[in-house]
């Protein structure tokens, strides 16, 4: 039965990172970029909640929606003030100057909230569980967090086959140049894309925050983990994501139950063995 | 039937008398550790090895089109090596800095294996994840004395000496490190890099074997940062799986090559130069330096992707490492000089060829223009 729980427990864990690997995989579909700053994006969520936590003093669970529209607003403009020109540049322009923005967001939040450890108080909802039986124990938040990237991806599934916008996104992730050449305002496309990746990723950083503690250096492994996601999962599915989001969250369980400190190392080799044995992905959209 | 005069040269008038004033340059560098206190000796290393980071991730990234943010796997390596080998096997500390260069080198292979399965931004992001995996060894290993770091201990010889030769490594590593792509560019196996610089598929329709090219540069470029790692922790004497594979040494080499100039040899050097300065400007304030420069870094890559050197060369063609071959015809010379590096993306949309469809199971996940992504 323990083994049991360490698979419900990577299972929960899973629903978090799939909450980072939408937004990466999305931006990724529609515009061709891998946003390197996409972790430390989640991780200013997170100091975002907390600044108004610390000014209304209410649960931070009550400043998601801000939070979500502060990070969407951001997303929009860094996209069409400087990703969007960056990518005219050329595909290595595009990934330098996110990268040259992660580093930026990292000292920034250091030098103005230093390197301390910080955390999101959420009360008694951290603690909350259900016992199932002696060995496996259910923890409200987690489960809270599984079901709302669900909704999230559902929500994403439903707006991309549905609206008139979301058939644009799939019109430019399948050819850029003839949606261009149907109407499509691909500059601003490209900023909604961000926008919805960024709104979609702070939840993540909100969640993370109230789930564990975070501090300016915590962005990098974040992103890691959703690259690792996307790509177990198989690029360009949605729901492959949240698979290879399981796929990670129980080889961490399990490796750290196997032997303290080892989690996130044999996430890593699952993920190598992964893309030595079918690097495709387990859900690839297409059979290459 | 009256022949014109032609030849055909490689060297310009700024490279003629450049060779012998860099050499002078050199000269007189290699004196610093006679007349320098410590505090300078030890700046100018941490300056000279930047010089060589920076040429390998060009190397990379400017000429072979591999973006990698995983470069400081083989810095920690390099830092590593020297301690295992100095300080456990007894070897004089200054013979393992080349040892530590071979021991990266040897890394690179599995590496690739791995990473090379990747593209464009995959790759960074997976060169990135194969060095957390060597760092999170590297902690585990009791043997490394894990988490904690060590102390490079280097027995008997004496700090001035230390010093001394430490210095002298890294001016060699600098200069070696321009050297060796300098001499690479103009081989054989240069040009074809060159070709795949500026169009990858052009290359390989030309015969060009463009795995193997990149896997050599690869390869190369984990030799020569390896080495200047060893020389960097000879300089600092500690090291810690959290410092030696840090992303902050990925950061120093993109930083420094995009703000001088990618894909061109000089740009580096500007870079490193212009890192070097604002780090010492703003000594005291923190990690400013570092959002400056990088606020710097993104602009340039938008705004002005050649880079300082690019623009420069754009408007007065001077080419002091000249790699290209030109044609001279009594006193005219074609190219005039150095054009500014070019990429597929340079040219506007409609001269952009089709992408080439790859034959299925070339095993490569990630951005090719073959795949167009999917949603949903």
């Amino acid at each position: 039965m323990v083994w049991a729980n360490d698979i419900i427990q990577g299972i929960l864990l899973g629903g978090l990172y799939a909450l980072f690997a939408a937004g990466l995989s999305l931006v990724f579909g529609v515009m061709r970029l891998v946003n390197l700053a996409h972790g430390d994006f989640s991780i200013m969520a997170a100091y975002i909640s907390l600044v108004i936590v610390g000014s209304l003093k209410v649960n931070p669970f009550y400043t998601l929606l801000l939070v979500m529209i502060v990070m969407a607003v951001f997303g929009y403009i860094i996209q069409r003030g400087l990703f969007n020109f960056a990518m005219d540049a050329g595909p290595m322009q595009a990934i330098l100057a996110t990268f040259g923005i992660a580093i930026i967001i990292q000292n920034l939040l250091l030098e103005h909230f230093t390197a301390d450890s910080k955390g999101l108080d959420a009360g008694r909802i951290e603690n909350a569980f259900i016992k199932l039986s002696n060995q496996v124990v259910i923890g409200w938040f987690p489960l809270i967090t599984l079901l709302v990237s669900v909704l999230v991806l559902f929500g994403l599934q439903v707006y991309l086959s549905r609206t008139r916008m979301g058939r644009a996104f799939r019109a430019t992730a399948d050819n850029q140049r003839a949606a261009q050449l149907m109407g499509i305002d691909n500059r601003h496309l490209y900023g909604m894309a961000m926008a919805f990746a960024l709104a979609i990723v702070a939840i993540g950083g909100v969640f993370i925050g109230i789930r564990t503690t975070f501090s300016p250096s915590a962005g990098p492994l974040r992103l890691i983990f959703a690259y690792e996601a996307v790509i177990i999962g198989g690029l360009g599915s949605l729901w492959g994501t949240l698979v290879g989001g399981v796929v990670l969250g129980i080889a961490q369980v399990m490796g750290d139950h196997a032997h303290q400190g080892w989690g996130m190392l044999v996430g890593h080799l699952v993920f190598l063995a992964i893309l030595a044995f079918r690097p495709q992905g387990l859900f690839a959209r297409q059979a290459q | 039937m009256t022949e014109t005069p032609m030849k055909v040269e490689r060297y310009t008038r700024t490279s003629r008398v450049g060779l012998p004033v860099a050499a002078v340059v050199i000269i007189a560098a290699a004196t610093v550790p006679a007349w320098g206190s410590s505090v300078v000796t030890k700046q100018a290393v941490t300056f000279l090895t930047l010089v060589a980071l920076a040429q390998m991730w060009n190397l990379l990234a400017g000429y072979a089109g591999l973006v990698s943010v995983g470069q400081q796997a083989f810095v920690g390596i390099g830092g590593y090596s020297l301690w295992v080998f100095s300080n456990k096997f007894g070897i004089n500390p200054f013979v393992c800095v080349p040892i530590a260069g071979v021991v990266a080198a040897l890394f690179a292979f599995p590496t690739a294996g791995l990473a090379f399965r990747l593209r464009g931004g995959y790759f960074a992001v997976g060169t990135w994840v194969i060095a957390e995996v060597y760092r999170l060894l590297v902690t585990q290993i009791t043997w490394l004395k894990g988490g904690s770091g060590v102390s490079i201990n280097v027995g008997g010889i004496s700090r001035g000496t230390r010093e001394a030769v430490t210095f002298w490594l890294a001016l060699a590593v600098a200069v070696g490190s321009i050297a060796l792509v300098y001499l690479l560019l103009r081989s054989r196996r240069g040009l074809a890099l060159t070709a795949i610089r500026d169009d990858e598929t052009g290359a390989r329709g030309l015969g060009v074997n463009v795995t193997r090219s990149k896997l050599w540069v690869y390869v190369i470029a984990a030799f020569g940062t390896g080495v200047t790692g060893a020389v960097i922790y000879l300089n600092l004497l500690r090291i810690q799986p959290e410092a030696g594979f840090g992303l902050n040494w990925s950061a120093l080499m993109i930083f420094a090559v995009v703000i001088g100039g990618l894909g061109t040899i000089e740009g580096p050097i500007i870079g490193a130069i212009i890192f070097f300065v604002l780090q010492q400007l703003l000594a005291d304030y923190g990690t400013w330096y570092l959002i400056l420069i990088g606020a710097l870094a993104a602009l340039v890559v938008v705004f002005a992707k050649r880079g300082i050197w690019g623009s420069i060369v754009r408007r007065r063609p001077i080419d002091l490492f000249p790699v290209r071959r030109r044609l001279c015809l009594e006193t005219v010379c074609f190219p005039e000089a150095a054009p500014p590096p070019s990429s597929p993306t340079d040219l506007p949309p409609t001269l952009v060829k089709p992408a080439v469809v790859k034959p299925p199971g070339d095993g490569e996940v990630g951005p090719s223009e073959a795949a167009p992504g999917k949603l949903g």
